[in-house]
């Protein structure tokens, strides 16, 4: 009778080794030493690039290696651990820490594909701003399955040297109108050019409350004919006559510097700042909100269940939460993101650098921003994506 | 010859029975090794797309057989227009291609401008096909550097017009960028070609009974000359239909062709869609298979009509009009990589860029310090893959031959097609259900599985690079050294692999080349973890940024550049005091 309960006794502490409990932070740092981390975030913009891998300098002090594997799309991330689930990886998966937020992040949360809750038991938690945006996901709660890492919303860029900013999203149809091919956006199933649709369709619908809805529950066809209304009309004056879009929100900076359009929506109010001081964007580029506001998300990280160097993982989410990265995350000159740092919970002297931080000429002030519009719940990007690319994405 | 005993042909007979006795075992196994090398893959990844076609993937829940990924695929509103651009793409590109080709021999062959282009066009053949298209999109794009040269003095345009040319839907950008790619491997296959049939002979007596360049050319050596390309000219027409990488940068997005849909499919987090990338990637095969044979009736036809024409006497002189247009189409398809790698160079040194300015503003090395931590992972990653597909494909290639030599039997029809078959099988029908086997087997991710599916186009272009040469050896060297008391063995190391080192070396460069090129096995059998500088180059297409791109473009084009220059080099450094082995 004993050695069964030896052989338990022995488990226990094994399992607690494979499944690091997120509240014994120095039981994580001493685990992580020594891991590498594979890092799955999409590695279309350089920008991003270049600040995931001062990332890397920076959690190589606790012992990590962090490799940054640069997706297309953060899809392939999450087809990776559900395949590896199905084919019984299920102790040392090829993902260990995803760049993810959205659809992706519900549809890994409801396949019990993601380790946690972890995120607020990290130690910089704690700097963390308490806001809709970072506790809930396309209307769907976090509840501690990802950490927040970058706040983000959605603006348009446009080129001051050759046009005025549209007041409003019936203002830019028009405008359009005026100047035909001087307007795109990313194709959707782009992250962007889904949020553009979005956008739009929280412009044009009657009661936007629809929306905090799933899809199933609602007539989806009687609340999105405005949309479809306005892109039908906005369809024939797109650049290249809606034949052809740019693959990316950044592939549009190529567009803006060629003169080939004018106005692009970006995902970020510092992104355009940004690439301007990587010669990416001519200085002329400034960005705006229409009247309405604009949708405003957050970008987050999430482990698999299956990771193999989850302590290590959650030490680089640590890090990037560190009032340090966080600095250097909103500095135009290297990404221009929104930090999820509550300001009030700084050190005096941390607090007086971001507000001393240099937005960017292209950036707009919070006050310009004005407060983010929600997400819509995460069943509409499907929906409407699978509709876009029935209308007008394989003619 | 003649001088050799009456009883020579016994003395043979028995000789290869004695050697056949001493060939190692491990030597009689290697061509069925290889063979498994090659084809194994693409016969699991077949194997593993036909079951999810039908239904069949318990991992995602579904227990065929059914129809519901067929019904699903059909569904899909693009797949007309998809069908469609596979199908035009690659007939033009291969008709394209091999019209040029064929035209430029017939009109030149033989001359100074002939050498000349064939040297511009030699280089060209390892440059990897996303480099091309990347230049090529630099180049011919509204904003591209074309119309940078000309604007606004020619155009009176300050803005760049606002025309599709880059993604066109009919897919005319895609084919021009595959002809520029596929015009210098058909060449060089012609040219390899032209060394098996006697053709400057058939071409002297045609021309003294006074038919015109051209036409001696068509009606005299053509027919032998396609008789021996036709296994190449198959290898672009299937790869023309199915092309990813290529068709990503130029091809039309609304909607992409058939193949890039299938490797978006395979992608999607929903993993009942890879019931329908398997069904797309067997109605990829169906297609290229209808395609193959749609392109032996006509050469069926084509040789029926060409018969009767050769044989109607028409000498045939105005045809030799055509030699301007030839030289001027294949200059343009050398001119059209060249300039786009140029592009691709300038790009990658460039400050601010705008339109029209026919140069950047200032030049700075500022992208390539700023890429250099990642450009330095992807060499090693394309380094370590390339070299080890390299070295098991001589590896294996020396051991089939050395076998084929000691048994004395050299391969037959057959045993050509099978070593065709891995190029002409699309990509896109086995890659994906290659992936869910080897998911199957937990060896998906990683650099080895990645060796092992690159190694599956490495080996047929190493064979086919060393078996000539290496059949071309003199066997009087292994007779005399065999006389001195050498073993078969130290025959091999000590006698014929160092005579043979030039085209050891060709052979290894091509395989390195074939090697950093591979944009599909790296992507979808590496997991991602194997990040190349052409998978790179191509996750950073979607991002635009052409600088970024120009770096890794050039980057991956020297990769593959640079072991041909060794391969110019070494011979001559190590041989310096052997002039004979300079060859």
């Amino acid at each position: 009778m004993k050695s069964p309960l030896i052989a338990l006794s022995l488990c226990l502490p094994l399992a607690a080794a494979a499944q690091p409990a997120p509240s014994d932070w120095q039981a994580v740092l001493a685990e992580a030493d020594g891991q590498t981390v594979y890092w799955y975030a999409w590695g279309g913009s350089t920008a991003t690039n270049d600040y995931i891998a001062w990332i890397g300098e920076q959690v190589a002090a606790h012992g990590v290696t962090l490799e940054h594997v640069k997706l297309t799309d953060t899809a392939d991330a999450v087809t990776r651990v559900l395949s590896e689930r199905e084919a019984g990886e299920t102790e040392d998966g090829a993902v260990d820490l995803i760049w993810i937020n959205g659809e992706n992040f519900v549809a890994m949360k409801e396949a019990d594909l993601l380790f946690g809750p972890f995120a607020t038991d990290l130690p910089n938690y704690d700097l963390v701003a308490d806001d809709p945006v970072v506790t809930t996901d396309f209307a769907t709660p976090v509840e501690g399955m990802e950490s927040p890492w970058a706040k983000a919303q959605f603006v348009f860029m446009y080129d001051s040297a050759d046009t005025e900013a549209p007041s409003d999203m019936d203002a830019l149809l028009d405008w359009t109108a005026d100047n035909p091919g001087r307007f795109t956006y990313p194709q959707p199933p782009d992250f962007l050019g889904t949020t553009f649709l979005k956008q739009v369709l929280l412009s044009q619908v009657e009661d936007p409350s629809v929306l905090s809805q799933p899809v199933e529950d609602v007539d989806f066809e009687a609340v999105t004919a405005p949309l479809w209304e306005y892109l039908d009309a906005l369809q024939p004056n797109l650049w290249r006559g809606g034949d052809a879009y740019p693959d990316s929100g950044p592939a549009q900076f190529q567009l803006l510097t060629d003169e080939e359009i004018d106005i692009a929506p970006s995902l970020s109010p510092g992104e355009a700042s940004t690439a301007i001081a990587n010669l990416q964007l001519p200085d002329t580029i400034r960005t705006f909100v229409p009247a309405g506001g604009t949708i405003g998300n957050a970008s987050f990280l999430a482990i698999p269940f299956n990771s193999g160097s989850k302590a290590g993982a959650m030490v680089v989410a640590n890090t990037i939460l560190s009032p340090e990265a966080q600095l250097r995350g909103q500095d135009p000159d290297v990404l221009g993101y929104g930090t999820v740092l509550d300001l009030d919970a700084l050190s005096p002297d941390t607090r007086q650098a971001f507000e001393d931080l240099d937005q960017g000429i292209a950036t707009l002030s919070p006050d310009a921003l004005g407060q983010a519009l929600p997400e819509p719940h995460t069943s509409w990007s499907d929906a409407i994506e699978a509709e876009w690319i029935e209308r007008y994405g394989a003619q | 010859m003649r001088s050799r005993p009456s009883g020579s042909s016994v003395t043979a007979r028995s000789d290869a029975r004695a050697r056949a006795r001493v060939v190692p075992i491990i030597l009689r196994l290697l061509p069925s090794l290889t063979l498994l090398a090659m084809l194994g893959p693409v016969a699991a990844g077949l194997a593993g797309a036909v079951l999810p076609a039908f239904g069949h993937l318990p991992a995602a829940g579904f227990d065929g057989p059914s129809l519901v990924a067929w019904e699903r695929l059909f569904g899909w509103a693009g797949i007309g227009e998809a069908t469609r651009l596979s199908l035009t793409t690659g007939f033009l590109a291969t008709l394209g291609s091999l019209a040029i080709v064929t035209l430029i021999t017939a009109g030149w062959w033989n001359t100074r401008v002939f050498g000349w282009l064939e040297r511009a066009l030699s280089p060209l053949l390892s440059v990897p096909h996303a480099a091309a298209a990347f230049g090529i999109a630099f180049l011919i794009a509204p904003s591209g550097w074309i119309m940078r040269l000309v604007s606004p003095e020619l155009t009176g345009l300050s803005r760049p017009p606002d025309i599709l040319v880059v993604g066109d839907p009919w897919g005319l950008s895609m084919t021009a960028g595959l002809i520029a790619k596929e015009v210098p491997f058909l060449l060089l296959m012609t040219l390899a070609a032209l060394g098996q049939v006697r053709a400057r002979a058939a071409l002297e007596l045609a021309r003294s009974m006074g038919y015109g360049r051209v036409a001696a050319w068509l009606k005299a050596v053509f027919p032998q000359v396609y008789a021996q390309i036709r296994l190449p000219v198959y290898v672009v027409l299937a790869y023309s239909m199915s092309v990813v990488d290529v068709a990503l940068i130029l091809g039309p997005s609304t909607p992409a062709t058939l193949s890039v849909q299938i490797v978006r499919w395979m992608s999607d987090p929903d993993l009942a869609m890879r019931l329908v990338a398997s069904a797309g990637a067997i109605l990829q095969l169906g297609l290229v298979v209808g395609a193959l044979a749609l392109w032996r009736l006509a050469e069926w036809l084509v040789g029926l009509w060409g018969t009767g024409w050769a044989g109607g006497g028409g000498r045939g002189r105005p045809l030799d009009a055509s030699r301007p247009v030839a030289l001027g189409l294949a200059g343009l398809s050398a001119c059209a990589t060249l300039a786009g790698l140029a592009a691709l160079g300038i790009w990658s040194v460039a400050g601010l860029w705008r339109f029209p300015d026919a140069l950047p503003d200032a030049l700075s090395l500022r992208s390539w310090t700023r890429h250099a931590a990642g450009l330095g992972d992807a060499i090693g990653d394309t380094a370590l893959v390339a070299l080890s597909a390299t070295a098991m494909a001589l590896l294996l290639t020396i051991g089939c031959l050395e076998a084929e030599f000691r048994r004395g039997r050299t391969i037959g029809r057959f045993a050509l097609w099978l070593l065709y078959l891995p190029l002409i099988v699309p990509q896109t029908a086995f890659l994906p259900g290659l992936q869910t086997f080897l998911l199957r087997l937990g060896a998906d991710r990683g650099t080895l599985p990645v060796i092992a599916a690159h190694l599956v186009f490495v080996l047929p272009y190493v064979f086919l690079s060393l078996g000539d040469p290496w059949r071309a050896w003199d066997r009087r060297q292994a007779v005399a050294a065999a006389a001195l008391g050498a073993s078969p063995g130290r025959v091999l190391l000590a006698v014929r692999l160092p005579m043979l080192l030039r085209p050891l070396l060709v052979a290894g460069a091509i395989g390195i080349a074939v090697s950093v090129g591979q944009y599909l096995p790296t992507l979808l059998i590496g997991g991602g973890r194997v990040a190349t500088l052409t998978t790179e180059a191509v996750a950073l297409s979607s991002g635009g940024d052409r600088r970024a791109i120009g770096v890794f473009g050039l980057a991956q084009t020297l990769a593959a550049l640079l072991p041909f220059t060794l391969a110019a080099l070494l011979p001559a450094l190590l041989w310096r005091n052997r002039r004979g082995l300079h060859g």
